[in-house]
């Protein structure tokens, strides 16, 4: 408490005869040189304030918190929101894990208030609302795409709520993800992309990389370490990977400059915080200019990780030229990575457009300790599980989930969710396979462009990997940014998340002229018996000479040339 | 040969009856499955809403103080007396004015209420005596000797719903009942048009359904400036810092409203809710850069550049998500040292009093020079700048007022009216703004009804379900409910009633589900039934043909037999 206090004495004395309520915005770039040569570069903007969303009284002079958001979580009385939007894959194997994960496409999942009565009414309003907060199609989140997790997502934040009907989660794994969902986002910033490292966020360079995710995440904090008062944290992350070949030239050589095209010349004049954190861990493989002298250890994702920071209220970092540009040079180009402890994947398989089968694998590359993980998956009604196939087995044996929640799917009203609790043994593949059957949609059910596909959302793996090194569980402490997301309760393990590959499955898909010529042929047919039966009926049937054979008629035409008489 | 015309008989009947049975089954089978679901609309009462005629009914109180009335006219009082004028305002809008005046003599506590030093005291003691309904006006004439009013004014309004009336010297009433009349009416509907309504102020609130003549430029400038009638506003503060690395603003917005602009809102609560938020914008530049100008050593901003101000701000305002009610926006501008001080000049190149301009129907801008906080250049910056609240409320409530049609037309002459206070707001300005919103808000409400009605008519495949038509019909019965209270006198009601409808008018025009237009256009129709109907009605057509023309040559052999 002693450290917060100051910390807040010292930001806002100095910035501010300000008097109750307090808020603060803090800036922090973290900069990790990839093994595949690709660099990853993860921002976050974090605005705390200590004003009571969840009080009676109503919030609404805003300073440094967005007023849009504000507003947005007021109205629809949210206690915890995460958004994210994602263009890309996040590869594991080859990257390691990210320190915010999330899924291609959009994800939205949100805690409501206790107070919410009706919790879908008030969820189908927010979705549209933050769907035009952010441009992106949010509003295609129904009830067929809503799912409540039993497990999976608990609050990230402070309040222990267990009851999960105030809970809703829902991914778009068709979202594409672009310049007009970066906009709104930069206009949440106290600073726009006027100063700081907000200036760095330009779409051109963002947008052209392998990898970028934008996330905004709202919930409750302690103010305290006895969490006598809350305060509302709003973090708003953006992780991206510039790819060594498209955007670095072949080149193990990277630059502030050369990522985004800009450099730094200031902080945010209203962060009380504002560093850039390089992960130098595994130096001397590269050289970092220019040199810094401070050095932060932090524990991250179960690793003590060494990082150079760059403190950017500090004139001192921008050297004699007044803008920071830093660079990282590669000497050499191997180095062994350390494999991720937990990884996943998941595929499609069988043939034919009738059933198929979903299997998601998951490795456990902990050589001694097994860990349990939580799989969830959400999977739309039209491809229908066969929940009695699900099997699950590691190391060729049957490995029996010690907890199932299954929810079955309605037709065109809600999805499958099956979540799962597994038991990893160590230095073991997992494998959980369940068949399904594709349905067949009605006519305008297809999208625009069905034989792309249909895609089934990521699976989510939630999990805590036991830790080599001891985590650090107090929440308060002055962290950075990108170490203190995760609450984390104890120290031997930390919570982990992994998102699964998003699956693209071809549903049976008719040719779309297929109504007209239907009426056609039908037309026809009833017009054809109709006609006949018509005919039956109206005709007058009368017995008639029958007349010459055309042989006859013939050889009379001739027998009358030849005036012999006629047959 | 008999049995030939037996069989011919049979198929002209088969074919007969087949005919038939297309016509009675098969119309109406393919009619009622191609149908589109069309809920009951209560077509003739909006047709006959949309020959709008209003009535506006005003109760007035004439209270004759002792000293006012001859022996032989004070027989006469108590008594009521009606007026009533109408107005053709265009083809299908009339209006028609009745004040219903009651004519009473003041009791003694009146009395001694009227013999107050001050007429801004008789105002309070009269109020305290009663309070009288809304949308009424009482009068209290006095004797022409009175001092209760200063030298020179003839009538004096307070806050209340109360004016004071000065009688004219006794000559020029003259002793009969009548003349006493003639003489008070006309002064007692002026003063009734100051406080409740005149014809300009309705009209104006017509203006949605009524094309003005084209009056004259103030007059339009000032029905275009406040917001429409709506249920609900939003009015937005934003405090808007160019450059926070020069000044840290700090501004007590939260008590600022609380004490200057909350009073005004709670007055006019029965009108339409209100929700305040206020926010900080940094790095929120203007639209034009101010010129420098060197004679006065500060920066100017003409009167014709302000149209450009507003634009790049207001992609940063941001819009109220969580609700769809008209926003006022009122922008504080502290312009940056290197940029102060900033002064708005108007079209005659002189400097504006308040700092500070409006745009009709979007909000107001402040620009706030601190130039002299800055000091000498020996702070370091950024300097923490208070803003005294006193100074920008005040030019945003006036900003407000003007927002929310609270106008203060100029009194007539020999008129006192008396400055509104605490509140911002007085009673019969309050009135004066139900008046016209609730005409505003009827008439709006019809619009919206009559031109959905005419949609609905013109459209035949919008889909019309019974959530709109029960939309439709509240909306009717509002406005009907309406009309008759405005009749009626009451105006609280009135108002409350046509807010309901106006709510009800946008509901069911805004639903979504109208939109779902199933819209086939014809030629496509064409294409799909031409495959079924063609081959079955060839044959039909054929045969029926037949039938005809061998009937009519049976008909000639007939004839040609008889002759």
């Amino acid at each position: 408490m002693a450290i917060r206090r100051l910390k807040h004495t010292r930001t806002h004395a100095h910035a501010c005869m300000l008097q109750t309520p307090l808020d603060d915005f803090q800036e922090e770039l973290v900069i990790r040189p990839l093994h595949s040569g690709d660099i990853y570069a993860s921002f976050q903007f974090r605005t705390v304030w200590d004003a009571d969303f969840m009080g009676d009284q109503k919030v609404s002079h805003y300073r440094l918190f967005p007023k849009s958001l504000g507003q947005v979580i007021t109205k629809f009385s949210v206690r915890e929101l995460h958004i994210s939007f994602t263009q890309g894959y996040w590869r594991t194997m080859q990257w390691g894990q990210p320190y915010l994960p999330s899924p291609p496409g959009a994800e939205l999942w949100v805690w409501f208030q206790d107070t919410v009565t009706d919790v879908d009414g008030t969820w189908k309003e927010l979705t549209n609302v933050l769907s035009g907060i952010f441009c992106a199609s949010l509003n295609f989140i129904d009830s067929t795409n809503t799912v409540q997790p039993s497990a999976s997502f608990k609050p990230l934040g402070i309040g222990n709520v267990t009851d999960h009907s105030f809970l809703r989660y829902a991914t778009l794994p068709r979202e594409i993800v672009c310049t007009e969902n970066l906009t709104p986002w930069k206009k949440l910033l106290p600073c726009g992309s006027k100063a700081g490292l907000s200036v760095l966020l330009k779409s051109e360079k963002l947008f052209h990389s392998t990898f970028h995710s934008q996330a905004v995440h709202v919930r409750p904090v302690c103010q305290d370490p006895q969490c006598r008062t809350t305060s509302m944290e709003l973090r708003q992350t953006l992780n991206v990977v510039f790819d060594l070949h498209t955007s670095g030239q072949g080149k193990r050589e990277w630059s502030l400059f050369k990522m985004f095209s800009r450099t730094l010349t200031e902080a945010c004049p209203l962060a009380s915080s504002s560093k850039v954190y390089v992960d130098v861990t595994d130096n001397p493989q590269f050289e970092l200019s220019p040199a810094t002298p401070l050095l932060t250890q932090a524990v991250v994702l179960g690793d003590r990780r060494t990082y150079s920071v760059y403190d950017l209220t500090q004139q001192a970092s921008f050297g004699s030229s007044r803008s920071l540009n830093m660079l990282l040079r590669w000497k050499a180009a191997d180095g062994e990575m350390l494999r991720p402890l937990l990884h996943s994947e998941r595929y499609v398989a069988g043939y034919g457009l009738q059933a198929g089968e979903i299997h998601t694998l998951i490795y456990n590359h902990h050589p001694y300790r097994a860990f349990p993980v939580l799989l969830l998956s959400a999977v739309p009604w039209y491809l229908r599980l066969y929940i009695h196939t699900l099997t699950v087995s590691s190391k060729g044996k049957d490995n029996r989930p010690s907890y199932i929640h299954y929810q079955p799917s309605k037709d065109r009203e809600r999805p499958h969710l099956l979540e799962m609790l597994l038991q990893l043994p160590p230095n073991s593949v997992t494998e959980v396979t369940v068949e399904f059957e594709r349905a067949l949609l009605k006519w305008t059910e297809y999208t625009p462009d069905p034989n792309h596909g249909f895609y089934v959302g990521s699976s989510v793996i939630s999990a805590l990997v036991p830790s080599v090194v001891a985590m650090d569980t107090n929440s308060t402490l002055d962290r950075p940014l990108f170490s203190s997301f995760f609450p984390c309760k104890e120290e031997a393990s930390y919570f982990m998340r992994v998102y699964t590959e998003p699956l693209l499955v071809n549903l049976p898909t008719p040719d779309f002229s297929m109504p007209y010529n239907v009426i056609c042929l039908t037309c026809t047919v009833v017009a054809v018996g109709y006609g006949s039966l018509y005919n039956l009926l109206t005709r007058t049937f009368q017995v008639d000479e029958p007349s010459p054979g055309l042989a006859k008629r013939i050889a009379n035409v001739i027998r009358r040339f030849r005036g012999v008489p006629l047959l | 040969m008999a049995t030939a015309e037996v069989e011919r008989k049979r198929g002209q009947l088969a074919a007969l009856s087949i005919a038939v049975v297309v016509v009675l089954v098969g119309v109406p089978l393919w009619w009622r499955t191609t149908e589109t679901y069309r809920a009951w609309l209560p077509v003739n009462q909006i047709n006959e809403l949309a020959e709008l005629q209003l009535q506006l009914s005003v109760d007035v109180e004439v209270v004759f103080s002792r000293g006012t009335l001859m022996p032989e006219q004070q027989k006469k009082v108590p008594f009521t007396r009606t007026q009533e004028e109408a107005q053709k305002v265009d083809d299908d809008t009339t209006l028609r004015y009745r004040y219903e005046s009651k004519y009473r003599t003041a009791n003694i506590m009146e009395e001694d209420a009227l013999k107050q030093p001050t007429a801004a005291e008789a105002d309070l003691s009269l109020h305290t005596l009663s309070a009288s309904p809304c949308g009424s006006v009482v009068v209290y004439v006095i004797p022409e000797t009175s001092v209760l009013l200063p030298q020179g004014v003839d009538v004096y309004i307070g806050h209340r719903r109360t004016a004071v009336l000065r009688m004219g010297a006794p000559m020029s009433v003259g002793k009969n009942h009548k003349q006493l009349l003639a003489h008070l009416e006309p002064r007692i509907t002026q003063v009734v048009q100051v406080m409740s309504f005149s014809h300009t102020d309705i009209t104006a609130a017509l203006s949605d359904r009524v094309r003005l003549s084209p009056g004259s430029k103030e007059s339009l400038a000032d029905s275009m400036r406040s917001f429409k009638s709506s249920p609900g506003y939003e009015i937005t503060f934003s405090l808007l810092n160019p450059d926070p690395k020069s000044h840290r603003l700090d501004w007590d917005i939260e008590g600022a409203v609380h004490s200057y602009i909350q009073p005004l809102l709670t007055k006019l609560a029965p009108l339409a809710n209100f929700s305040i938020d206020s926010q900080i914008l940094y790095y929120a530049m203007l639209g034009v850069n101010p010129r420098f100008d060197s004679s006065l050593e500060a920066y100017t901003l003409n009167a014709d550049s302000l149209a450009h101000v507003i634009n790049p701000v207001e992609a940063r305002l941001g819009s109220n998500a969580a609700s769809s009610n008209p926003v006022l926006n009122f922008l504080l501008y502290v312009p940056d040292a290197h940029h102060s001080p900033l002064y708005i000049h108007d079209h005659q190149k002189q400097p504006v009093a308040s700092n500070a301009f409006h745009s009709p129907r979007w909000g107001g801008i402040m620009v706030y020079n601190v130039n002299d906080l800055y000091g000498r250049g020996e702070t370091p910056l950024p300097v923490n700048i208070n803003i005294n609240m006193e100074k920008v409320m005040g030019v945003f409530l006036a900003q407000l007022r003007l927002m929310l049609g609270v106008q203060s037309s100029p009194a007539p002459p020999g008129f006192l009216v008396e400055p509104c206070g605490g509140a911002g707001l007085a009673d019969w300005e309050l009135d004066r703004l139900m008046w016209s919103r609730t005409v505003e808000n009827v008439a709006t409400a019809t619009t919206t009804i009559t031109s959905l009605a005419q949609l609905l008519d013109q459209i035949g495949n919008i889909v019309i379900n019974d959530n709109i038509a029960s939309q439709v019909s509240s909306t009717v019965t509002s406005l009907q409910l309406a009309v008759a209270e405005l009749e009626a006198g009451n105006l609280g009601f009135a108002l409350q009633y046509s807010k309901e409808a106006i709510l009800a008018s946008e509901r069911a025009f805004f639903d979504p589900s109208l939109l779902h237009l199933l819209y086939f256009p014809d030629d496509q129709k064409f294409a799909i039934y031409i495959p079924l109907f063609l081959p079955m009605c060839v044959p039909i057509l054929l045969s029926l043909i037949k039938i005809a023309s061998e009937a009519r040559q049976r008909r000639k052999l007939k004839q040609s037999k008889k002759d």
